[in-house]
C-alpha cells in the first residue's frame, strides 16, 4: 500500500431520511489522480463535500496525510493544503481574474490585520508577492492575458480555467476537482485532461476527481472508485473498473434496487 | 403568584398577541409572494385604528360602519403602495425594495401626522367596557372580540389559501413565480393581492386592538417591529408560525410586564426572541434550510 | 478605483472639509458639518460591513449610543478625564460588539437583521429606562466638552477640525483595508462564502472583524458626539437612527466609501432643507427616499458613475465628429 494522502473510513451522511453516503471507505494515494465516478445521485459530490469539510458526516472519519481532520472546519482544511473547485462554478464574479486568483494565495500569504489597515511596507511586500504568484498561476493555465478582465465577463471555459488557476495559486498538496469538465466541449475537455496531468506532474500534488465524462476519467486516472446510491461498489485501475460487471450494471440500469 | 393575576396576564397577552400575530401574518403574506419584508406593514395596522377613530369622531359614523370603512381604506392604501412604490421597481435588489418600504412607512406616518396630529386617541370598545369576571380575572369584552375576530380571520385566510383558486395561485407564486407565470398566473396581480390582503389583515388587527391600547400616528413602528419579530420567532415564511409567534410574543411580553417589570417589557420580548434565534435560527416552526452545495 | 485615485479623492475631501467653514455664513452650518462628519464616520464603518462583507446591521445606533453614554457617565458622573472616558467608552463598546457579534453573525439574512435589530432596541430601551445612570428620556446633561491632550476644545471650529481629521483618518484606514487582501477576502465572502472558505478564509472571524470594526467607527463617532453637544438623549440612538444609517449606505451605493459619506451628508442636510416645510417635512423625507431608491438603484455613486460615463461618451462622440469635420 502506497502512502495514502487522503483516506475516509466508514463515512455516512444522511439528509433527512435519505442516506446520501453509507459507510464509505475511500483512499487516494499520494501523487496519484484518483477518480470517483457513479451514476447520478450516487453521492460523489457529497463525498467530496465531506472530504473538504462542507458537509459534516453523521458517522465515520477522514484522515489527511495521516492526521484526523474530521472535526476540522473547511477553511482549516484548505489552509492545510486541501483545495477544491466547484461543480457549479463558484468564482468571484465581480472581481477581476487576477483578484480571483489572488484569493487562492490568501491562506498562504498573510499578514496581521493591522498591517493591512496601516498599509505598512510589510503588507505591501505581501501584496506584491501575492500578485506575482497569482500571475504565475494564470500563466500556467494560459490565462495571463485576461488578468484584468472581470470574471463574470469571461466565456464559460475560461471561467473553469480561472477556478483551476485559483486553486493552483494555493499550492495545494491535494486538489479536489468537482466535475471540472461539466459544460465543456470535447476540445476543451481534452485540454483539461492534459492540464490536470501537467499540474500533477509539475507540482507533484495529488488529485481527487469527481467526473461524469468517462473518456476524461479513463484517460488520466491512476485509480477509480465507483459509488452507487451512496455505497462503494467497485475500486481499482481504469481497466479493472471498466470490466467490473457491477459497474456496468449500475450505469446501464441492470439493477433496479 | 395568584391564579387570577396569571389568568389576567394571559388574557392580556393573548389579546396583544393576536394583533402581533395578524401583523406578522401580513408580513408573511407579502414575504411569501415577493421575498420582501414590508416595513410599512405596521402602518397598515395604525391606519386601521386611526381611520376608525377619524370616521367615528369626525364624520360621526356609527362604529360598525366606521370600522368596516377603515379596513377598506387601509386595504386600498395597500393597493396604492403596491402600485406606486413596488410595481415600478419589481426587479430592484431586495435591499432597495426594503428601503422603499421604509420610505413608504415614513410617508404614511407623515401623512397620518398631518391629517390627525400627534395625539393619542381612544376608539370606543365594540360592546361596552364592563369587565366580565372569569375565574377572578377581569376580562374586557373587547378582548373577546379580539380573539373571536382573529380566529375568524385566520379561518377565513386558511379557507382562502387552500380553497379558492386565487388563494392557491398566490401560494404558487410564493413557491416559484416563474413556474406560476408559465401556467398562466398573473404574478403581478398576485403581488397586488398580497399587499391588499396584508393591509386588510393588519388593519383588522389595528381596529380590534385600538379600544384596548389607544392609538396614535406612530404606533405602527413598534407594532411593525414586534410583528416582524413574531415572524422570525415562528419561522419566516410560515403563516402558522407567524400567528403562533405573535401570540407567544404577546403572552411573554404580558407575563414579563406583570411579573418582572412593565418598563422593560419590550426589551424582554426581544431578549427572548434573541435567545431563541441563537438556539434555533430557523424559528420555532421554521424548516431547517437544506441547500445544494 | 485604484489606491492612488482613492488617495487623491481623500486628499481633496480633506481639503474641502478644512476649507468649508470659511464659506459658511454662520455657526449653525458648522453644526451641520460636524453632524454630517459624525454620521459619515458611522456610515463608513457600516459600508464596510453591509456593502463589502454583505452583512446587515439594524442596530448600529446602539453602538453609537453606548459609547456616548459610557463616556458621558465616566466623565460627568465618575469624574474621569475626558480623554480617558472617551477611550474607555470606545473600548467598552468594542467589547460589547464582540459579544453581540459572535452569536449573531452565525445567522444570515433576515435572521441576522432581526438579531441586530433586537440588540439595538434592547440597548435603546436601556438608555431610556436606566434613569439613574443615563438621565432617562429627558437625556444626560452636563457632559464635559471635548478636550484634546488636556486642552478643552471650547470653540466649535476647533472641534470641527478634530472631527473632520478623525473622519479622514477613518477613511484612510478603510481604503487601506479595502485595497488589501482583507478587503479582497470580504468581497469574496460576500460573493460566495463556499468558495471563500475553500480558499482558507475563516468566514466567522472575518465577519466578526468587520462587525467589530464598524462598531468601533460608530463608537468613536459616539464619544465625539457626546463631548461636542454636551447633552445626549435616547431618542438619538433608537431604531430610526439605525435605519437612517442603512439608508445612508444604500443611498451612497453600498460599496462606495465616498458614496457612503455623500449619503450621510445628504441624510443629514435634507431635514434642514425640509424644515422650512414644517409639517410636511416627514412626508417629503419619505417621498424623497422612495424616489431616490427608484431612480438611483445603485445609489448616488452609481448614478454619478453613470452620469460620468454618459458625459465621457458625449465628449468622445464630439471629438470623433470634430475629427471627421476637421
Amino acid at each position: 500500500m502506497g502512502s495514502a494522502v487522503l483516506a475516509t473510513s466508514g463515512v455516512s451522511v444522511r439528509f433527512g431520511g435519505v442516506h446520501a453516503l453509507a459507510d464509505v471507505d475511500f483512499e487516494a494515494e499520494q501523487g496519484a489522480i484518483t477518480a470517483i465516478i457513479g451514476p447520478n445521485g450516487a453521492g460523489k459530490t457529497t463525498l467530496l463535500n465531506v472530504i473538504s469539510g462542507m458537509v459534516t458526516p453523521s458517522g465515520g472519519s477522514i484522515r489527511f496525510d495521516g492526521r484526523d481532520i474530521t472535526a476540522a472546519p473547511a477553511h482549516e482544511r484548505a489552509r492545510g493544503g486541501m483545495v477544491r473547485t466547484f461543480q457549479n462554478l463558484e468564482i468571484f464574479s465581480n472581481m477581476t481574474v487576477l483578484e480571483n486568483v489572488a484569493m487562492g494565495c490568501h491562506g498562504r500569504l498573510s499578514v496581521p490585520a493591522w498591517h493591512s489597515m496601516l498599509r505598512t511596507p510589510r503588507s505591501r511586500r505581501i501584496e506584491a508577492d501575492i500578485r506575482r504568484e497569482a500571475m504565475e498561476a494564470l500563466e500556467f493555465v494560459g490565462m495571463a492575458e485576461y488578468a484584468l478582465a472581470t470574471a463574470k465577463d469571461l466565456a464559460f471555459g475560461r471561467q473553469r480555467a480561472l477556478e483551476l488557476a485559483r486553486a493552483l495559486a494555493a499550492r495545494p498538496r491535494l486538489l479536489l476537482l468537482d466535475e471540472p469538465a461539466a459544460g465543456l466541449n470535447i476540445a476543451e475537455t481534452q485540454a483539461l485532461a492534459a492540464m490536470i496531468v501537467r499540474i500533477r506532474d509539475t507540482y507533484g500534488l495529488s488529485v481527487i476527481l469527481v467526473e461524469h465524462d468517462m473518456e476524461l476519467v479513463m484517460g488520466i486516472s491512476d485509480a477509480i472508485m465507483v459509488l452507487c446510491f451512496g455505497q462503494t461498489i467497485s475500486r481499482g485501475t481504469p481497466a479493472q473498473v471498466q470490466k467490473d460487471p457491477k459497474v456496468v450494471a449500475a450505469y446501464l440500469g441492470g439493477d433496479e434496487e | 403568584m395568584d391564579p387570577s393575576s396569571l389568568l389576567q396576564y394571559l388574557i392580556t397577552g393573548l389579546t396583544l398577541g393576536s394583533t402581533y400575530g395578524l401583523t406578522a401574518l401580513g408580513f408573511t403574506i407579502i414575504f411569501n409572494t415577493t421575498g420582501v419584508i414590508n416595513f410599512a406593514q405596521g402602518e397598515f395596522v395604525m391606519l386601521g385604528g386611526m381611520m376608525s377613530v377619524y370616521f367615528t369622531r369626525v364624520l360621526g359614523l356609527g362604529e360598525p360602519v366606521a370600522v368596516v370603512l377603515a379596513v377598506v381604506g387601509a386595504t386600498l392604501a395597500g393597493a396604492l403602495v403596491e402600485r406606486l412604490a413596488i410595481r415600478p421597481v419589481r426587479d430592484c435588489p431586495t435591499i432597495n425594495l426594503i428601503i422603499i418600504t421604509i420610505g413608504v412607512s415614513i410617508l404614511i406616518r407623515g401623512l397620518a401626522m398631518l391629517a390627525w396630529g400627534k395625539d393619542t386617541h381612544v376608539l370606543e370598545p365594540f360592546s361596552g367596557d364592563r369587565p366580565i369576571m372569569v375565574l377572578g380575572a377581569a376580562v374586557m369584552p373587547q378582548a373577546l372580540w379580539v380573539l373571536a375576530v382573529s380566529l375568524l380571520l385566520l379561518a377565513g385566510l386558511k379557507g382562502f389559501f387552500s380553497g379558492t383558486i386565487h388563494g392557491k395561485a398566490m401560494l404558487a407564486c410564493s413557491h416559484d413565480p416563474k413556474a406560476a407565470s408559465l401556467v398562466g398566473i398573473g404574478v403581478q396581480r398576485m403581488v397586488l393581492l398580497s399587499f391588499m390582503i396584508s393591509a386588510l389583515v393588519g388593519a383588522v388587527g389595528g381596529v380590534i386592538l385600538a379600544p384596548i391600547t389607544m392609538t396614535s400616528y406612530d404606533v405602527g413602528i413598534m407594532l411593525g417591529l414586534k410583528g416582524f419579530a413574531a415572524c422570525i420567532l415562528g419561522g419566516l415564511g410560515n403563516p402558522f408560525g407567524a400567528a403562533a409567534g405573535g401570540v407567544i410574543l404577546g403572552v411573554l411580553e404580558s407575563l414579563g410586564a406583570g411579573f418582572i417589570s412593565s418598563a422593560y417589557k419590550d426589551a424582554l420580548a426581544f431578549v427572548i426572541l434573541l435567545a431563541l434565534l441563537f438556539v434555533k435560527p430557523s424559528g420555532l416552526f421554521g424548516l431547517k434550510d437544506t441547500k445544494r452545495v | 478605483m485604484s489606491y492612488r485615485k482613492d488617495m487623491i479623492w481623500l486628499g481633496c475631501f480633506f481639503a474641502l472639509l478644512m476649507l468649508a467653514p470659511a464659506a459658511l455664513p454662520n455657526n449653525y452650518f458648522l453644526t451641520i458639518l460636524i453632524l454630517g462628519c459624525l454620521h459619515s464616520l458611522n456610515a463608513v464603518g457600516l459600508c464596510l460591513l453591509v456593502g463589502h462583507a454583505g452583512q446587515i446591521s439594524l442596530g448600529h445606533a446602539g453602538f453609537y449610543g453606548l459609547a456616548a453614554y459610557s463616556s458621558a457617565w465616566l466623565s460627568a458622573t465618575a469624574g474621569w478625564p475626558v480623554e480617558a472616558s472617551m477611550l474607555a467608552g470606545v473600548a467598552l463598546t468594542v467589547a460589547v460588539s464582540f459579544l453581540i457579534g459572535m452569536p449573531s453573525l452565525k445567522l444570515k439574512g433576515h435572521y441576522l437583521a432581526m438579531a441586530t435589530l433586537g440588540f439595538g432596541i434592547i440597548l435603546s430601551i436601556l438608555f431610556t429606562e436606566t434613569v439613574d445612570i443615563t438621565g432617562g428620556p429627558s437625556g444626560f446633561v452636563g457632559i464635559p466638552r471635548l478636550s484634546f491632550f488636556g486642552h478643552e476644545v471650547k470653540k466649535d471650529l476647533g472641534l470641527y477640525r478634530i472631527v473632520a481629521g478623525v473622519l479622514c483618518l477613518a477613511v484612510w484606514l478603510a481604503f487601506n483595508l479595502l485595497h488589501s487582501r482583507i478587503g479582497r477576502a470580504l468581497r469574496a465572502l460576500h460573493t460566495s462564502e463556499k468558495a471563500a472558505q475553500a480558499m482558507g478564509v475563516d468566514i466567522a472571524r472575518y465577519k466578526l472583524f468587520v462587525f467589530v470594526l464598524s462598531a468601533a467607527f460608530s463608537a468613536v463617532a459616539g464619544v465625539l458626539y457626546a463631548h461636542y453637544l454636551t447633552f445626549i438623549a435616547p431618542s438619538s440612538f433608537g431604531f430610526m437612527f439605525s435605519v437612517e444609517l442603512i439608508v445612508m449606505v444604500v443611498l451612497g451605493g453600498m460599496v462606495s466609501v465616498p458614496g457612503a459619506i455623500v449619503g450621510a451628508f445628504f441624510v443629514t442636510v435634507l431635514p434642514e432643507f425640509l424644515r422650512a416645510f414644517e409639517n410636511v417635512e416627514v412626508v417629503l423625507f419619505g417621498a424623497i427616499l422612495i424616489l431616490c431608491m427608484m431612480f438611483l438603484p445603485d445609489g448616488m455613486a452609481g448614478g454619478w458613475n453613470r452620469l460620468w460615463a454618459r458625459v465621457r461618451r458625449a465628449w468622445a462622440a464630439r471629438r470623433a465628429t470634430g475629427a471627421a469635420h476637421g
